[in-house]
C-alpha cells in the first residue's frame, strides 16, 4: 500500500498557553471494528472537553501498518498511547469509562 | 490371487496415514517423538522455572533455521532479544546472524501492568497483527511464544484473555505454522493458567529434580495426539551443544551378534575363557574389592585392543590420564605409544562432577567422536554414588544398549565393598553383563593374594578354576592353581606347596633311577649266565667232536690191521690175534 496514512483528527491549537503542556496522543486500531470506532469517538469527546486546543490525535491502523505495533509494544486493540507529555502511558479498551481514562492520562481535573 | 485378497494386500502395503511431523533437530527428541513435533500445530512445553523451556524452544527455531532452512519467529514475553541472544550464544547459536539472514525474528513483547490502564472492551488483535507481520516478514514456518502466560499478569481481563488465546491457537493452526508455546508449571495442573486446555495436540513436560545434590533434567511426552510416543521420562541435559534427550533402551535387544573373539591381553586368561577370550560386542564386568587389579586388567584389554589396531576409549573416573599411564608403565604396559598414535583415548572426570545423564551424554559424544571398538569404564560403581542405584542401573542399561547397537565391546570394572555378599552387591547390573570376571583377595597364612575366576561367560565354555595371579613388572600373570585342604593355596603357601611337590618329584625320580639300575644289573647277570652256559656247551661240543674223530681213527686202524693180519696169515682166518686189540673203552667204535 502507498505511504502510511495517519489521520490527523485534530489540529494544533493556534496559541498554546505557556503553562500548559502539549498532548500528543496516538490511538492504535485494527480496522474499523465497532470497538475501535467507539474508542475513537470517546477519545475525541474527551480531548475536546479536557484538552481543548492543545492536543493531537494520531490514529494508526495496524492492518495497514503492522510494523508499528512493535515500536509501541501494542498487544491489545484499541490502545491509546500518550506520547507526550512524558512518561508514556497506555490505555487499552474502548475508552468507555471516562473517569478511568482521565486517571490513565493523568488528566484528573485539579481540585 | 482374488481381487479381494489383492486389495487387502495393497492396503497392508500402502503406508498408513502418518501425522506430518516437524523435526526439532534436538538430539534425541526427534527419536522419542517419532520424528518431531506435529507439523502445523501448536505444541505446549511446560515446566517449572529454569527447566529449559526457553532453550528448548529456541533450539527448535535455531536448528530449524540452520538445518532445515525453515525461518522462525520467536515472540518473547519475558526476555529481550539481547538477553536471548546472549543466553544462547554459549550454545553456539548466533541469533544475530540468523536475524541478519532473515532466518529468525525475535519480537520482545513487553507488558508493564503499571503503564497500562484498562477502560472498557478490548481484544488482542494487536498481538495477532504483530505475530502475523513477523511471520510474513521472514516467511516463518516455526513460531515460539515464550511464555504467553505473562499476558495474564500484564492484563487484567481474564475472560478476554482466555477467549483471545483460544482464538490465537486456532489462528496459529490456520496459518499452518508449527508452534511451540511455553508455560509455567502450575499446582495440580500442567500449566498455571490451564493452557493445556487450548493446546491439545502435543504436550511436553520438562522437569528439573535434585536428588542427593545432583540435578537431573527430565522430559516426558504427556500427550501427542495422533502419534505413538514413549511415556517414559527421558533424561535430558543442557550443555555447550544445546539440549540432548537420552532415549531409554531405544534399541531393545535387537543387537547384532558377532562370533569374533577378542583377546583379554593375558594369554592364560584367554585360556580360561574358552581359549580365545571375549566375544566382540559383549559386555564384560570385572568386579572386586579395592586393589585387586581391576584397572590393570582393564589396561591389559586396552593394550590388546590397540595392538590389534582397534581404537579404545578408556573412561576413567578415578585416575587422570598421566596417573594411569604411569601406573601401567610400572607393570610393563606402555600406553603412551597408543595415546600418541591416537588408538587410545583416556577421558578422566570425577563421577560426582555431573549427574548421570550428563555423564551418559558425555560418553555418547565421546563415542560418536572417537568411534572406538572397545570402551572401558573404570569403574562403574562410582555412578551408584552419582544418583540412586535404580538411576545408575537405568543409565548403564542405556549405555550398554547403545554400545551393543554399535558392536562395541564394553569392559566395566566395579568396585565391591566388604567381603560379605560380594556377588550380591552387583546383582542389579550383572544380568546385563555377558561376562563377569571376579577378582578376589585371598587371605591365607598371613598373606593377601589375588585370584581371578570367571563367574559367568555367556556363549563359551569357561574355566571353573579360581586362579591366582600376580602383578609384576610384566603385567598380570596367572599362576598354576594349587588346591589344599583349605582351598586354593596362594602366595607363600603355594610356594611351599610347590617346594613340597618338587621334593616329591625328586624322590620319585630317584626311585625310578634305582629301579632302572636294578634291572640293568639283573640283565647283566643274566647275560653272564647265558655266556657261561654257552661256553660250557662249546667245550662239551669240542670234546665230543674230538672223541668222534678218535673213534673214526680207531675204526680205520682196526680195519687196516685186520687186512694186514689176513694177508700175513694167509691161511687161516681164525688166527685172529686178540693181543693186537687195544683195551679201548670206546663202545661206539666197537659196536660199529
Amino acid at each position: 500500500m502507498s505511504p502510511p496514512r495517519r489521520k490527523k483528527a485534530a489540529s494544533r491549537a493556534p496559541v498554546p498557553e505557556p503553562n500548559d503542556e502539549f498532548w500528543d496522543l496516538r490511538l492504535y486500531v485494527a480496522g474499523q471494528t465497532p470497538k475501535c470506532l467507539v474508542a475513537f469517538k470517546n477519545l475525541n469527546e474527551l480531548c475536546r472537553t479536557h484538552l481543548a486546543g492543545r492536543y493531537r490525535i494520531e490514529v494508526v491502523d495496524l492492518l495497514e501498518e503492522p510494523q508499528l505495533a512493535r515500536g509501541d509494544q501494542i498487544l491489545a486493540i484499541p490502545t491509546l498511547v500518550r506520547k507526550l507529555p512524558e512518561p508514556i502511558r497506555k490505555i487499552i479498551g474502548d475508552l468507555s469509562n471516562t473517569e478511568r481514562v482521565l486517571v490513565g492520562l493523568d488528566l484528573r481535573p485539579q481540585a | 490371487m482374488t481381487a479381494d485378497a489383492r486389495s487387502r494386500a495393497e492396503r497392508a502395503a500402502s503406508p498408513r496415514f502418518v501425522l506430518p511431523k516437524t523435526p526439532t533437530g534436538i538430539e534425541g527428541l526427534d527419536e522419542i517423538t517419532g520424528g518431531g513435533l506435529p507439523a502445523g500445530r501448536p505444541t505446549l512445553v511446560c515446566g517449572s522455572a529454569g527447566c529449559g523451556k526457553t532453550l528448548l524452544a529456541m533450539e527448535f527455531l535455531a536448528r530449524g533455521a540452520l538445518e532445515r532452512g525453515e525461518p522462525g519467529v520467536f515472540m518473547s514475553f519475558e526476555e529481550t532479544a539481547e538477553e536471548l541472544t546472549a543466553n544462547v550464544r554459549s550454545l553456539g547459536f548466533d541469533l544475530e546472524r540468523l536475524e541478519k539472514d532473515q532466518k529468525l525474528l525475535i519480537d520482545y513483547v513487553r507488558i508493564e501492568r503499571s503503564e497500562i490502564e484498562e477502560t472498557g472492551d478490548y481484544d488482542l488483535e494487536g498481538l495477532f497483527v504483530r505475530l502475523g507481520h513477523a511471520i510474513d516478514s521472514v516467511g516463518a514456518k516455526r513460531v515460539v511464544l515464550d511464555t504467553i502466560e505473562s499476558l495474564f499478569s500484564g492484563l487484567g481481563n481474564e475472560v478476554v484473555l482466555r477467549a483471545e488465546l483460544r482464538r490465537l491457537f486456532r489462528w496459529l493452526k490456520e496459518r499452518g505454522v508449527t508452534a511451540v508455546i511455553t508455560a509455567e508449571r502450575g499446582d495440580g495442573q500442567l500449566t498455571r493458567q490451564g493452557l493445556e486446555e487450548y493446546v491439545s495436540d502435543c504436550v511436553l513436560l520438562l522437569d528439573h529434580r535434585v536428588d542427593e545434590q545432583l540435578s537431573t533434567r527430565r522430559l516426558r511426552i504427556v500427550k501427542y495426539r495422533g502419534s505413538a510416543h514413549g511415556t517414559n521420562e527421558f533424561p535430558f541435559l543442557i550443555d555447550d551443544k544445546g539440549i540432548s534427550v537420552l532415549p531409554i533402551t531405544s534399541v531393545g535387544l535387537q543387537h547384532p551378534v558377532s562370533d569374533e573373539r577378542l583377546s583379554t591381553g593375558i594369554p592364560r586368561l584367554d585360556a580360561m575363557l574358552g581359549g580365545e577370550g571375549f566375544f566382540r560386542g559383549t559386555t564384560i564386568l570385572a568386579s572386586g574389592t579395592a586393589g585387586t587389579g581391576k584397572t590393570t586388567l582393564a589396561a591389559h584389554f586396552a593394550d590388546a585392543s590397540c595392538a590389534r589396531g582397534e581404537r579404545c576409549l578408556f573412561l576413567s573416573f578415578e585416575e587422570g590420564v598421566e596417573q594411569i599411564a604411569r601406573n601401567m608403565r610400572s607393570v610393563g604396559l606402555a600406553l603412551e605409544p597408543w595415546l600418541r598414535k591416537g588408538l587410545l583415548r583416556i577421558d578422566s572426570s570425577r563421577p560426582t562432577a555431573f549427574g548421570l545423564e550428563r555423564h551418559l551424554t558425555t560418553i555418547h559424544r565421546a563415542i560418536a567422536e572417537f568411534d572406538p571398538r572397545v570402551v572401558i569404564v573404570d569403574p562403574i560403581s562410582t555412578f551408584v554414588g552419582g544418583g540412586t542405584a535404580a538411576d545408575a542401573q537405568a543409565m548403564l542399561t542405556r549405555l550398554i544398549d547403545f554400545l551393543k547397537s554399535r558392536q562395541i565391546t564394553a569392559f566395566f570394572t566395579c568396585l565391591t565393598g566388604g567381603h560379605e555378599h560380594l556377588e550380591q552387591t552387583e546383582v542389579g547390573i550383572s544380568s546385563i553383563m555377558d561376562t563377569w570376571l571376579l577378582l578376589r583377595d585371598i587371605e591365607l597364612a598371613g598373606e593377601r593374594n589375588r585370584a581371578v575366576y570367571v563367574l559367568k561367560s555367556r556363549g563359551m565354555p569357561h574355566s571353573n578354576q579360581l586362579q591366582e595371579f600376580v602383578i609384576s613388572e610384566r603385567g598380570i600373570e596367572l599362576l598354576d592353581p594349587y588346591l589344599g585342604p583349605e582351598g586354593v593355596l596362594t602366595g607363600s603357601a603355594r610356594v611351599a606347596q610347590e617346594a613340597r611337590e618338587r621334593a616329591a618329584a625328586a624322590e620319585r625320580e630317584q626311585q625310578i633311577e634305582s629301579h632302572r639300575l636294578t634291572v640293568d644289573r639283573k640283565r647283566r647277570a643274566l647275560d653272564a649266565h647265558i655266556e657261561r652256559l654257552r661256553l660250557e656247551f662249546e667245550a662239551e661240543q669240542a670234546a665230543a667232536e674230538r672223541a668222534i674223530a678218535q673213534g673214526m681213527e680207531l675204526e680205520k686202524a682196526v680195519a687196516t690191521n685186520r687186512a694186514e693180519m689176513a694177508r700175513s696169515r694167509r691161511a687161516s682166518h681164525g688166527g685172529a690175534a686178540p693181543a693186537t686189540r687195544k683195551p679201548n673203552p670206546n663202545k661206539r667204535a666197537r659196536r660199529r
